[in-house]
């Protein structure tokens, strides 16, 4: 600190507290009513936990609300191989492509280059219809691939890559091919250990994008068994007919926030370097 | 920047780019040139009946009140996310940067509802305002306010905007404290010796410094209003009520899955794809810069 | 960390892998894809069992496909890549759409006829078929799940209000007069609704043997205009926004968002869809009763209610073996029993008069008092061409509007007139938008 305001301090403090309350208010206050009965929740709000905690995790978890068929367990395993397949799949091409374009002089390599960077300007929100009928025409409605491969193209993760690439000193390389190694040992032995963090910090990234992703899912998951658990909490408050199951609803969003959230607190670092880097 | 070092392969980089060329031929491309195409044809949803209509669909939407109404809907909800998020995540961004104590601490409770997806964040806040049996509806109305955002078409705004508006903060405020904190101390140091306040150091001097991660975010915030929101309209409102929430990217939903419209909602995604690919290329440039400062 | 070389590998060769197209194969094989979760589809695949448990030749396999929306748009794409299954559910709206798809579906009678099974279209009920008939009678779909709108009302409410139980409302002003009373015995509204386009101003049309568009409501041509801004529609939609000042009507919101406002008490009267019952045995910690839709006496009312729900359609590009299967699959649906136990089970109307007598002989209403209504509503007049249905081109978009306008007209923002003015001069610009793209 510049110069010693102890009032000042005390009002920074003040401020930045109320600040963290008012933002996690809402997720208080779902927590609250995840732990209730519906009639609790209906009748007047209350504003400490209640006793119903593990029995309202349990119905969601193993039964579920309302007409949705599918449990908030078997969705979250969905949300789950969603997640991953997206981090993976996207990490996996990135770094390969990134590698052909750094390490290889080939025809058209700038004009690939172009055509990942144009990835960038489309996101699924804007070819919403046409995306869909070419996933139909593949049969990949209500499947694991067509959930997860229209998504893994990316120009953000490959640009990343590419950049630490291009940092990496050229006697590396150098003395790799006077050892007679190939390209292909080169990428695995030397390149990919290197990357370690970036990796790490763009897994911690995509695995949040992943799981949260909503419009694609809800395009082509008709099939509830299928349904991620974004999807899922969505259809239970659809359920028209009287009131809707709000402690359940409240119970998966918290399983719904809890997966990304605890990567957020307990890879903190990573998470803030991965969406520094790579906000493009 | 090239490298001077490469390895010789005829065949091995063409492998190595292949899956991400064909996910990108297959999924962008070819789908965008499809919108395209699209925009210029009438069809009926079965495909039975394509007819070459030019530039009619184009010319329907831009006489269209609803979809006029959709234009200025977005622009509203857009600016006022992104203002609200960002003057939010800068104010106690700048908070976060004076205390020395605690700061880490504060940073993670902050940044956290980050992970929170759209759709989980509109419900969170749907639940809260919810007429029936939301908490702080039931406040509102205890205080003498009429609320019910079914009905009214300025409640629901803002009420999408706030759950909108919530996650960004976290985002906004990790890069508005990573540029403070990129600022030397000695720029403030200087200021203090001139007996230049707290308030008047923030704002003549680490301000400007960040005016490029400003407009970096306002890019951001923008882009993220524009496309990522869907979910929290399709959660709460639905577009409603009269259309007060139908914003852009809903509407190309709703048009091209509920109502069955391939050439109108084709024609909507190509303005919108222009938008985008704008905005995108005006961050390009800002983030040159960004990255330099 | 993970083996990160064998996790890459795996995930890029998974890429280039093309993905193995799943068709199903077997010969004479009927797909259904229907949109109904929960209780409903188990009650669905219940059905199609005992069908295939009572016959040797075909074996039909249902698919659930999400609700109505994801059902029609997963059966379009199938279309278009020529994959479709033999049989679509599509809800009522979508008719039209399905009906102008004169490549992609084949209607209903066409199949039976060609089966050579024994097929009479009267032993239907007109009303619920009628919405899917072809103006010279001719079946083009095979309803299934149909409701009608009826009025709910809470009998604990009613006698607290001190009104009379045995005596519900059978006129809006008589609704309006029931509500005071009961707002001024403390409840905090008098009646709500679910649906409000299809209860209020489609079902309110055909009840009152008023058009809702030209050409016999849409089924004499696609060049039908609406003209649901007659006098009588203003008169009912800008007394419901003036009805909202005194709390006489509370507006719930779109569908039937507002179910909770009936279930947890805060009204005592609501209209919704006849298959809403169940729902609210569940909810409702009350005891109530269904009556019919309340009407306005000076005008043409009452003559019939019109139905909501979805129906089956039969996909083109099948052979003629597989469709002699979709044809033995409709007869077996249409038989009493089947049918009885659907109505019984799910609150949806039956098909067929027979269906309707079983119910009867088998004493469910005398144990379930009020299911009648429904069912009296529909078939207390023949229909006119008024009652019959509508069949409107883009009547999804239509819907919306319509929910816009009456949610503008509640805000006060227009007057019932403006409002359904706007509503018809931007619907009939759907309606010729529909024309050209299947002209």
């Amino acid at each position: 600190m510049v110069e010693h305001r102890p009032w000042l301090t005390f009002l920074t403090h003040a401020i930045l507290l109320l600040g963290c309350l008012i933002i996690a208010f809402p997720i208080y206050t779902t927590f609250v009513a995840s732990t209730h009965s519906l009639e609790t929740i209906t009748s007047f709000f209350p504003f400490l936990p209640g006793r119903h905690l593990i029995e309202n995790y349990q119905q969601a978890l193993t039964v579920g609300s309302g007409e949705v068929g599918a449990t908030v367990g078997s969705m979250m395993l969905n949300s789950l191989i969603m997640a991953l397949g997206i981090a993976i799949g996207k990490i996996s091409i990135s770094l390969l492509s990134a590698f052909a374009i750094v390490y290889f002089r080939f025809r058209f390599r700038m004009f690939f280059f172009w055509m990942i960077f144009i990835t960038l300007m489309l996101p699924v929100e804007v070819r919403i219809l046409p995306t869909h009928k070419v996933v139909a025409d593949l049969n990949m409605l209500d499947s694991y691939s067509g959930l997860i491969f229209p998504l893994i193209a990316s120009a953000t993760a490959t640009f990343l890559f590419r950049q630490f690439f291009m940092t990496v000193p050229d006697e590396l390389c150098e003395a790799h091919r006077i050892d007679g190694g190939g390209p292909m040992r080169f990428f695995f032995d030397i390149l990919l250990p290197m990357s370690r963090t970036s990796i790490a910090a763009l897994f911690v990234i995509l695995f949040i994008y992943g799981w949260n992703q909503y419009l694609w899912p809800l395009l082509v998951t008709g099939d509830e068994s299928y349904y991620t658990l974004l999807i899922g909490i969505k259809r239970m408050l659809d359920v028209g007919e009287g009131q809707a199951d709000w402690h359940i609803i409240m119970a998966s969003t918290m399983l719904a926030m809890v997966p990304p959230v605890l990567v957020v607190i307990f890879m903190q670092k990573q998470f803030v370097r991965g969406m520094t880097e790579t906000e493009k | 920047m090239e490298k001077r070092v490469i390895f010789k392969n005829r065949v091995l980089p063409y492998l190595l780019v292949a899956p991400q060329i064909i996910i990108t031929l297959v999924f962008f491309i070819w789908p965008a040139f499809m919108a395209l195409y699209q925009s210029v044809q009438q069809e009926d949803p079965f495909g039975l009946k394509t007819t070459f209509v030019g530039l009619d669909n184009f010319a329907y939407i831009f006489t269209d009140a609803i979809y006029l109404n959709s234009i200025k809907v977005t622009m509203i909800f857009s600016f006022s996310v992104a203002v609200i998020a960002m003057s939010t995540a800068l104010f106690l961004a700048a908070m976060a940067d004076r205390v020395i104590r605690g700061a880490t601490t504060y940073k993670t409770f902050i940044i956290w509802p980050y992970a929170v997806a759209p759709v989980a964040a509109a419900v969170l806040w749907y639940f809260l305002f919810n007429p029936t049996v939301g908490m702080i509806s039931f406040f509102l109305k205890a205080i003498g306010i009429d609320w019910n955002f079914t009905l009214k078409g300025g409640q629901a705004m803002v009420l999408v905007i706030l759950a909108s508006a919530w996650r960004q903060i976290s985002y906004n405020f990790l890069f508005f404290l990573a540029g403070l904190q990129a600022i030397p101390k000695s720029f403030i140091e200087a200021a203090a010796i001139d007996g230049a306040s707290p308030a008047k150091r923030f704002w003549t001097i680490a301000f400007p410094l960040l005016s490029p991660t400003f407009f970096f975010l306002l890019v951001m915030n923008l882009v993220y209003a524009f496309c990522d929101t869907f979910g929290v309209i399709h959660a709460i409102t639905e577009g409603g009520p009269n259309e007060a929430t139908n914003i852009m990217v809903f509407k190309i939903y709703h048009d091209s899955f509920e109502s069955l419209d391939l050439g109108g909602s084709a024609a909507q995604s190509v303005i919108l794809m222009f938008i985008v690919i704008a905005l995108t290329v005006i961050q390009f440039r800002y983030i040159e810069r960004k990255v330099h400062y | 960390m993970f083996n990160l070389r064998r996790v890459i590998l795996i995930g890029a060769l998974i890429t280039l892998v093309i993905f193995p197209a799943t068709v199903l194969a077997e010969p004479i094989t009927v797909n259904w894809w229907f949109a109904h979760g929960g209780r409903l589809g188990e009650k669905v695949q219940e059905i199609v069992a005992n069908y295939n448990a009572s016959q040797s030749q075909y074996k039909v396999v249902a698919t659930y496909k999400g609700n109505y929306t994801d059902t029609m748009n997963a059966g379009i794409a199938a279309f278009r890549s020529k994959n479709p299954p033999h049989i679509l559910q599509v809800f009522e709206v979508g008719t039209a759409s399905m009906m102008a798809a004169k490549g992609a579906v084949k209607p209903v009678y066409e199949v039976m006829a060609e089966s050579g099974l024994p097929f009479d279209p009267k032993v239907y009920l007109s009303t619920v078929t009628g919405y899917y008939t072809a103006p010279d009678g001719r079946m083009l779909s095979m309803p299934f799940n149909s409701s009608t709108p009826v009025l709910y009302y809470n009998l604990e409410a009613f006698k607290k209000a001190g009104l009379n139980p045995d005596k519900p409302p059978k006129t809006w002003t008589e609704v309006a007069e029931y509500s005071r009373k009961l707002v001024a015995a403390g409840y905090p509204g008098g009646f709500s609704t679910a649906w409000i386009s299809w209860i209020h101003l489609e079902n309110f049309s055909a009840w009152h043997n008023v058009p809702i568009g030209t050409k016999a409501n849409g089924f004499g041509g696609m060049d039908t205009e609406f003209v649901f801004n007659s006098p009588l529609h203003v008169k009912h939609i800008q007394k419901l926004a003036d009805w909202q000042k005194e709390k006489v009507f509370v507006y719930g919101g779109r569908r039937n968002k507002g179910n909770a406002l009936f279930s947890s008490g805060q009204v005592a009267m609501y209209t919704e869809s006849s298959a809403g019952y169940a729902g609210f045995k569940k909810t409702c910690k009350f005891p109530f009763r269904t009556s019919m839709l309340p009407y306005w006496p000076d005008a043409g009312a009452p003559q019939n209610t019109i139905i909501g729900g979805a129906s089956l359609w039969v996909m083109q590009g099948h052979s003629a073996e597989e469709y002699k299967g979709v044809a033995s699959f409709f007869n077996y649906l249409s038989k009493p029993e089947v049918q009885a136990d659907w109505h019984q089970f799910t609150g949806y109307l039956p098909i067929t008069h027979a269906a309707y007598e079983l119910t009867k002989k088998q004493g469910f209403y005398e144990k379930n008092p009020g299911t009648e209504t429904a069912l009296i509503q529909m078939t207390m007049n023949n229909p006119t061409a008024n009652s019959k249905g509508l069949r409107f081109g883009n009547f999804v978009q239509m819907r919306a509007i319509m929910y816009d306008t009456l949610e503008s007209i509640f805000a006060e923002k227009q007057s019932a007139q403006q409002g359904l003015n706007d509503a018809v001069g931007k619907g009939n610009k759907l309606l010729r938008q529909f024309e050209k793209a299947y002209k």
